[in-house]
């Protein structure tokens, strides 16, 4: 086992480069903890950006060796190559600084894709039940775990390609508003993701998928989406 | 892609799959078969039925390829969305007339 890593940590804003720091490899280390390590002992200059440490507050997120991933519960053994890492801010954001990007356009995006719950009810009204085993609300609970995090949407080509895509993360959020049966948002929501950068720009290339630290499946959801939308458009209830 | 050009590009691929599976047949029926070109052309000539099946096969196409290189300049060049839906409607024009005046070369007497 190596005892020193190779760390090429991303360094300046947009246009920025790599620096090589020398970090001691440990047991059970995480990437995150890699990052730290340069920050608390090397340079504290280093930007990066951490809550809880323990994957749920999707706040960690970073390009390691060329793959988004959430730095806390990514060991390095699992990913570094040779004693190699090279630790990058995510793909598809602009860079504040350093490790962290500015993720206001992901999370705008969510509110284009009519990410809010537009409820049909008051806090007057009695609770709604809500029976856990029919389809809409098996298809609601499949992607509720989403820390939005960010990981999708850097490791999705369509978003690199088209700016104005919505992204894995806000279509997936869509998808499960439009199987909850308590919500009452959906033509408008249907609307803003039957667009030019909705849900149809998706090629299915499943890295969102593949990436995905909750292992959740935005690629289906979408593609529930596109069966969805199409079926309002013919239907007339969306205009494009 | 928005919902419409979606619906059209899927819905001319559905037309499309069962036509290029009678046109490889066709090919095949016609190779094995050491078909001239005079012999085709005897069976095509006049034939309303095959003037509608390459006739709808080329319309199929040309929508559905136009979408599809639509989407590839829209996303892979700095082209504005006026000069990739005008590049588009073009191409989609040519194809049109280039096959439907292949279809009329075989089928009109």
């Amino acid at each position: 086992m190596t005892t020193e890593l190779s760390v090429s940590l991303w360094r300046g804003a947009q246009n920025g480069r790599y620096e090589t720091y020398r970090v001691p490899q440990r047991q059970s280390q995480t990437v995150l903890d890699v990052v730290t390590f340069v920050q608390r002992h090397i340079d504290p200059t280093l930007s990066y950006r951490f809550a809880c440490r323990v994957g749920v507050c999707g706040s960690c997120a970073m390009t390691v060796n060329g793959k988004p991933r959430w730095t806390c519960r990514t060991h390095v053994a699992k990913v570094a190559s040779g004693g190699k890492l090279e630790i990058g801010p995510l793909a598809n954001l602009p860079v504040i600084k350093d490790l962290a990007t500015d993720m206001q356009p992901f999370f705008e995006k969510w509110q284009q894709a009519e990410g809010a719950f537009a409820p049909t009810k008051t806090r007057h009204d009695a609770i709604a039940q809500i029976r856990p085993d029919t389809p809409a609300r098996k298809a609601a609970d499949a992607a509720i775990e989403c820390i939005n995090c960010g990981v999708c949407y850097a490791a999705c080509d369509t978003v690199r390609w088209n700016a104005d895509y919505l992204g894995p993360a806000a279509l997936t959020r869509a998808w499960t508003l439009v199987n909850d049966e308590r919500d009452g948002g959906n033509i408008a929501r249907l609307q803003a993701i039957a667009g030019a950068g909705g849900c149809h720009a998706c090629h299915s290339h499943q890295s969102c998928q593949e990436l995905c630290p909750q292992a959740l499946n935005p690629t289906a959801a979408i593609a529930g989406l596109k069966r969805r939308t199409a079926a309002a458009y013919l239907k007339g209830e969306i205009k494009i | 892609m928005n919902v419409r050009l979606y619906l059209w590009q899927r819905a001319t691929a559905a037309v499309m799959a069962p036509l290029v599976v009678v046109h490889i047949a066709v090919i095949f029926y016609a190779t094995r078969h050491g078909m001239s070109a005079a012999d085709i052309l005897s069976r095509t000539r006049g034939s309303i039925a095959w003037a509608a099946f390459y006739g709808l096969f080329v319309f199929a196409v040309s929508i559905h390829a136009s979408i599809g290189v639509r989407n590839v300049l829209s996303e892979w060049t700095p082209l504005n969305e006026r000069r990739v839906d005008a590049f588009a409607v073009f191409f989609g024009l040519a194809l049109a007339v280039l096959g439907l005046r292949a279809v009329a070369a075989v089928v009109l007497t």
